[in-house]
């Protein structure tokens, strides 16, 4: 069992569905970044394993305690966690009151507190900052202190909802810097939500995506980023060419996939009949203006609908029967002259273009 | 007008000498009336969290009820407490009518409903958000809930002096139950009462100007508290 693991953990809001069995796994001092959308269950999973509701159905695992079993103090478990949420509530008194809040609810004595909160304010470069009325502090400041507040009383597990969601990039880079600190020097387990795929690539040692309640995959960021195993994890992190098509014929391992009445061959299992999503990265289009004879399957015939230039990189937009956007050297775009309107030809391997099956998402 | 003015400068005079009688009365109206704030907000602080921090049925119209007492008249106060302590009322025994402590429980039983439901209106001000990140801190539910109160003084605060405001300034219970017997219950609303129809306006307008100034006063000390925290 993980350190910190999730069984089938399910939340409704009334009869609406907002998790739908997500299984998680997250190591001692492993670094995860819950990625999604907004709204597709963020913070009800962060606020299901802090502890702070309960779930529909389904379990939490800390480190071998069943957290949510009904005879286990929740306030026990809890202590070991933190949470920094996106909006920080500042307690309306000083900055020290605020980093002394979880000290004093545990009963600490003032002269630890104080030489405990000191040594705190000074990580989190809030030195001086102690007297200070909390709520007149900025947004960046206001999210220091909260990050201070939660690591005062040393819990073994940090969970932050959209920490920088509303922050300047100065704030932003204080914050993660202090995250990546904390980890490494207390082993602290952190799990970060972020809807900013970039936070994901810096921070995560591991990432999970949710989208519409589920968790659609979890691995490392360039696992998830270079293979999507979900369309719509591959629309999240950005990637282009995402088409809908039904696999037309199919035999030994290679697919040819019929979108918009043309065949695209691809290297798939599925059989014929199916339902499928395709995408394929627009840097693996070559572009060309005579049919190329060669080892790619796929030679298409189109029309440039529009070119844009972008430092080394040109981008083209065809119009295949479908539309593809290919991604190509400035050089070789000046080459062949790529302009609107031009007779052009796409050239992609069976091997570039990705298949997945077609998931109906229940929620 | 003429007559006015000089009934004016004479109850100033009689303030500024610190009259005896003047200071007696305006001193035990403080005291009673800060006796009842007391008992009042230790009564409704804790009430108005437990309503608060409770899902009941029925809490909406408890609340619509508490609501509606805001502007319970003094004098049905003050009647319903003489039923009460009067020689033939069930504590008759305690021999409490006509004494300071009875205008105490008028005016406690008079500010209650208005302390309570400020208190939960307070309450409801605090954002969700202090209670999730006083929990997600390691608080346990009855310190989370002194936290959140804790978030809410200034408006409780305010409450409390508004519920002070309301005991010190009400004549109904403090005649009917105290009887205004000179050095013992009179104080300043009754003692106003009595000599503005014995025609003393002298004595009248000089409490009438203390009475006003200790509103004002009170309200300095709030924004000078709220402004420093």
């Amino acid at each position: 069992m993980a350190f910190l693991q999730t069984v089938n953990l399910e939340q409704r809001a009334g009869s609406k569905p907002l998790l739908k069995s997500v299984n998680l796994k997250i190591d001692k001092g492993e670094v995860f970044v819950i990625v999604g959308p907004t709204g597709a269950g963020k913070t009800t999973l962060l606020r299901l394993l802090d502890l702070l509701d309960r779930p529909y159905a389904g379990d939490i695992y800390l480190d071998g305690i069943k957290a949510t079993d009904a005879g286990v103090n929740v306030m026990e478990v809890r202590r070991r966690l933190a949470m920094v949420f996106q909006k920080p509530a500042v307690f309306n008194n000083s900055v020290f009151e605020n980093v002394a809040y979880p000290l004093r609810v545990r009963g600490f004595d003032n002269r630890s507190i104080t030489s405990r909160v000191e040594g705190m304010l000074e990580v989190t470069g809030l030195s001086g900052y102690g007297k200070r009325k909390a709520k007149t502090l900025s947004g960046g400041e206001a999210q220091r202190v909260a990050l201070a507040r939660s690591m005062i009383a040393e819990p073994q597990v940090l969970f932050m909802d959209e920490p920088t969601a509303n922050l300047d990039p100065a704030s932003v880079k204080a914050i993660e810097s202090l995250v990546v600190e904390f980890n490494q020097r207390n082993n602290l387990t952190v799990v970060i939500t972020t809807h900013d795929m970039q936070q994901g690539w810096r921070l995560a040692h591991r990432a999970g995506v949710l989208m519409q309640g589920e968790l659609v995959q979890a691995g490392k960021p360039g696992e998830i980023f270079n293979a999507p195993q979900d369309i719509r994890v591959a629309g999240f992190v950005g990637i282009k060419n995402i088409m809908r098509g039904v696999i037309a014929w199919s035999r030994t391992g290679i697919a040819g996939v019929e979108i918009n009445g043309r065949i695209i061959e691809a290297v798939s299992e599925l059989p014929s009949g199916a339902d499928v999503d395709i995408y394929i990265r627009p840097e693996e289009i070559v572009l060309s203006l005579q049919a190329l004879q060669g080892s790619a399957r796929n030679t298409l015939a189109g029309r440039v609908k529009w070119v844009r230039v972008e430092g080394p990189l040109c981008t083209a937009v065809l119009d295949c029967g479908f539309t593809l956007e290919a991604l190509v050297t400035a050089r070789s775009a000046e080459e062949m002259a790529l302009s609107e309107g031009q007779e052009i030809y796409a050239s992609i391997k069976a091997t570039a273009v990705k298949v997945l099956p077609v998931v109906e998402s229940s929620i | 007008m003429q007559e006015l003015w000089e009934a004016l400068v004479q109850a100033i005079s009689l303030i500024v000498s610190l009259d005896a009688e003047v200071i007696e009365i305006s001193l035990r109206s403080l005291y009673v009336s800060a006796a009842a704030i007391l008992i009042a907000a230790v009564l409704c602080v804790p009430i108005g969290g437990i309503i608060h921090f409770h899902d009941f049925k029925g809490k909406r119209v408890l609340i619509n009820v508490i609501q509606t007492f805001y502007s319970i008249p003094t004098v049905v106060v003050g009647l319903f407490v003489f039923l009460f302590i009067s020689r033939a009322g069930p504590l008759g025994g305690l021999e409490l009518l006509f004494t300071p402590a009875a205008i105490v429980i008028g005016q406690v039983i008079l500010i209650l409903p208005v302390l309570t439901g400020m208190t939960i209106s307070a309450l409801n001000g605090v954002d969700r958000a202090v209670k999730d990140t006083a929990l997600s801190l390691g608080a346990s539910g009855s310190q989370a809930i002194w936290t959140i109160i804790g978030e809410a003084r200034f408006a409780v605060v305010g409450t409390l002096i508004l519920g002070f405001g309301r005991a010190i300034s009400e004549v109904g219970a403090a005649m009917m139950l105290g009887g205004n017997i000179r050095s013992y219950t009179r104080v300043l609303t009754t003692a106003i009462s009595l000599e503005t129809q014995r025609g003393d306006l002298v004595l009248s307008l000089a409490l009438g100007i203390i009475l006003i100034g200790i509103a004002m006063v009170i309200s300095v000390i709030v924004n000078i508290l709220l402004q420093r925290y």
